[in-house]
């Protein structure tokens, strides 16, 4: 299994248009994308992105449609050529490499699952599932071999032999999944993966994506533009708006702290109970000593309330997952919080 | 007001001089590049000659199963088997076998040809709207002109018979293979390609792995049309020599046979509904993969 690799985006430009070169001064002077689109027919697709994305972590990119969020995505394995700026992976800039060199990084480096599956409709699921170690120039026999294994791991055992059309989009994706995995990619790119399969069938992926990555370890880059998913499965998120990136950190971050009106607006619906983790909204101790009763911090906040409820307590301990003691957390505290004060 | 009335045209000299000026270049160029130039097609006249002896010499028998098998394995339809042997028994019955292999012959050939040259240009006009804005004028120009005009220097370059009749119909037919082409590329699902990129696909295999697969029922529809075309294309082509079922017809038109006519020209009928059949069933087996019924 291969080692994850960090992503190091810096400074990231991209224009859309014939001289999009030209105008990077005049967009960091503060010129707005509806100003570029007006008097110079180019289009603002991403302004000084600047996001670092640890080893073996799940980014989410997060944003409304035009955001520029699937841009940001290609320009990670070059599909999209940026205007300006770095994509530095294990020390290599990517804007920089020559052809060859980029094939070779998409073939050992990256793998990609697309909104619409992107599958090969002239091919069966394990040929296509295949298909990536098919271009390494890896040999039927092996690659059947691997490709059978992550058939069976994404659930599509007995079904290798059927066409994409003859699956449902669930399966479809899990095809798509299959064969990103089966590449054994330190990265893997997410293009609003998960964004054309219904509400329960999208919740079944997240648990199998949110599985798999316990087992594989790979830097996720993961885009979406449902804030459930985002808050589900990100370990850190990115919120993209025109082009910018207006907040990034972890979802507990986004939820508690907003940086302006557009993300508080945004995160106002969340279920905070559910999304909230004691960890984040716990009280330091201050000499005080432990509730008799401890949880973990890493559990929800409407866990916790149940939890006080039926022990019909008003204070929790609160430890990490190794045990040690960090905070305590009051019932009060506990439906503020959840109430969204 | 003459030049009211009349349309203000060049000077009747200059033209008169116009003409010969090119007819004499077109003509010194014919001497000196005629047999340059025949010689390069030497190879397709070799290929002409034996896939006609071919047809012609092979017994009727075997060539009437070699059909139905191509027949079956390219429609998997008893129907379209039964349809074509009829078709054959009826027109070998009314004297026409030898003719209607010399067609199969050239048609077989130019639509090879026409493949071979037109799948190329196809992809080249896909990659480039440079190349599109460029062939598609030309390939309006192949398809308006009327034959005729093209025949005159193909007949002055390279004489009367077999090659420069299949030239004749392959400008002719190629227009749709071309067009198909190159439309059917265009066509392919972007995501689809991105995802070819996304794993490292180098060009070419991007092109034979996604994008010709991708395109392929609307490149066989190309196919299909040339095949249609240079069907059409039989009658004219046999007045520069070429054998097969067009001749008779031409020879129906200036002796006034009515009946040598019909029955030369429902012979061509009757391959080119063979054939089209045939090709449509083939293309639409290759696409069994779209077929729906989710599990």
């Amino acid at each position: 299994m291969s080692e994850p690799i960090g992503i190091e985006i810096k400074n990231l430009f991209k224009i859309f248009g014939a001289r999009g070169r030209d105008f990077i001064d005049a967009i960091n002077r503060g010129m707005t994308k509806q100003e570029l689109n007006d008097q110079h027919r180019h289009v603002l697709g991403l302004r000084d992105i600047n996001i670092s994305i640890p080893a073996g972590e799940i980014q989410v990119v997060m944003g409304l449609s035009g955001s520029g969020k699937s841009t940001l995505i290609r320009h990670i394995n070059r599909l999209i050529d940026p205007t300006a700026g770095e994509i530095l992976i294990e020390g290599t800039d990517v804007v920089k490499m020559s052809p060859e060199t980029l094939r070779a990084f998409r073939m050992r480096k990256t793998a990609m699952v697309f909104q619409k599956f992107g599958l090969l409709p002239h091919r069966t699921v394990i040929e296509n599932v295949g298909y990536g170690l098919e271009i390494q120039g890896v040999d039927a026999a092996a690659r059947n071999k691997t490709a059978m294994r992550w058939i069976e791991r994404v659930g599509l055992l007995g079904f290798e032999t059927k066409y994409p059309a003859q699956l449902s989009g669930g399966m479809q994706q899990r095809v798509g999944l299959a064969r990103a995995l089966a590449n054994d990619a330190p990265i893997l790119l997410m293009d609003e993966a998960y964004s054309a399969l219904d509400p329960l069938i999208r919740y079944d992926m997240q648990t199998v994506l949110l599985d798999l990555q316990r087992e594989v370890r790979k830097t996720i880059v993961f885009i979406t533009h449902d804030l459930d998913e985002a808050l589900r499965i990100g370990d850190r998120i990115a919120l993209l708006r025109d082009g910018s990136v207006i907040q990034q950190g972890t979802g507990q971050d986004i939820v508690l702290n907003p940086a302006d009106d557009y993300v508080a607006n945004f995160v106002q619906h969340v279920d905070r109970g559910k999304v909230l983790r004691v960890g984040s909204v716990m009280e330091p101790l201050n000499g005080a000593s432990l509730p008799e009763a401890v949880v973990r911090s890493d559990l929800s906040l409407a866990e916790a309330l149940r939890d006080m409820m039926t022990r019909g307590i008003q204070n929790l301990g609160v430890h990490d997952p190794n045990g040690t003691p960090v905070g305590q957390l009051s019932m009060q505290r506990a439906i503020a919080v959840s109430a969204g004060a | 007001m003459t030049w009211f009335n009349k349309f203000p045209q060049l000077d009747d000299g200059f033209l008169r001089d116009l003409k010969k000026v090119i007819d004499d270049g077109f003509r010194s160029f014919t001497r000196n590049y005629g047999d340059a130039i025949e010689s390069i097609f030497e190879p397709l006249r070799h290929f002409l000659v034996w896939s006609e002896n071919l047809l012609t010499n092979t017994p009727w028998p075997i060539i009437l199963i070699v059909i139905a098998a191509i027949a079956w394995f390219a429609s998997r339809s008893i129907k379209i088997v039964l349809a074509s042997i009829i078709t054959l028994c009826l027109i070998g019955a009314f004297g026409m076998w030898d003719d209607t292999m010399k067609t199969i012959s050239m048609i077989l050939t130019s639509t090879l040809l026409a493949i071979a040259v037109g799948l190329p240009i196809g992809i080249l006009m896909s990659r480039s709207d440079r190349v599109q804005a460029f062939v598609n004028p030309i390939l309006d120009v192949m398809q308006t002109m009327p034959s005729f005009v093209y025949l005159i220097p193909v007949v002055m370059l390279l004489g009367i018979g077999k090659v420069p009749g299949l030239i004749a119909v392959v400008i002719y037919a190629i227009p749709p293979m071309i067009r198909l082409t190159n439309l059917g590329i265009r066509q392919v699902d972007g995501e689809v390609l991105e995802a070819a990129d996304a794993f490292g696909s180098s060009k070419w295999q991007r092109l034979v792995k996604a994008e010709l697969p991708l395109a392929l029922p609307t490149i066989m529809a190309g196919i299909n049309q040339t095949i249609m075309m240079a069907l059409a294309m039989v009658v004219i082509a046999s007045m520069i020599g070429v054998q097969g079922l067009g001749q008779p017809v031409l020879k129906a038109i200036s002796n006034q046979y009515f009946t040598l006519g019909l029955f030369n020209g429902l012979a061509i009928v009757g391959i080119a509904i063979l054939f089209d059949r045939i090709s449509q069933a083939w293309g639409q087996r290759l696409q069994k993969h779209r077929g729906g019924g989710h599990v």
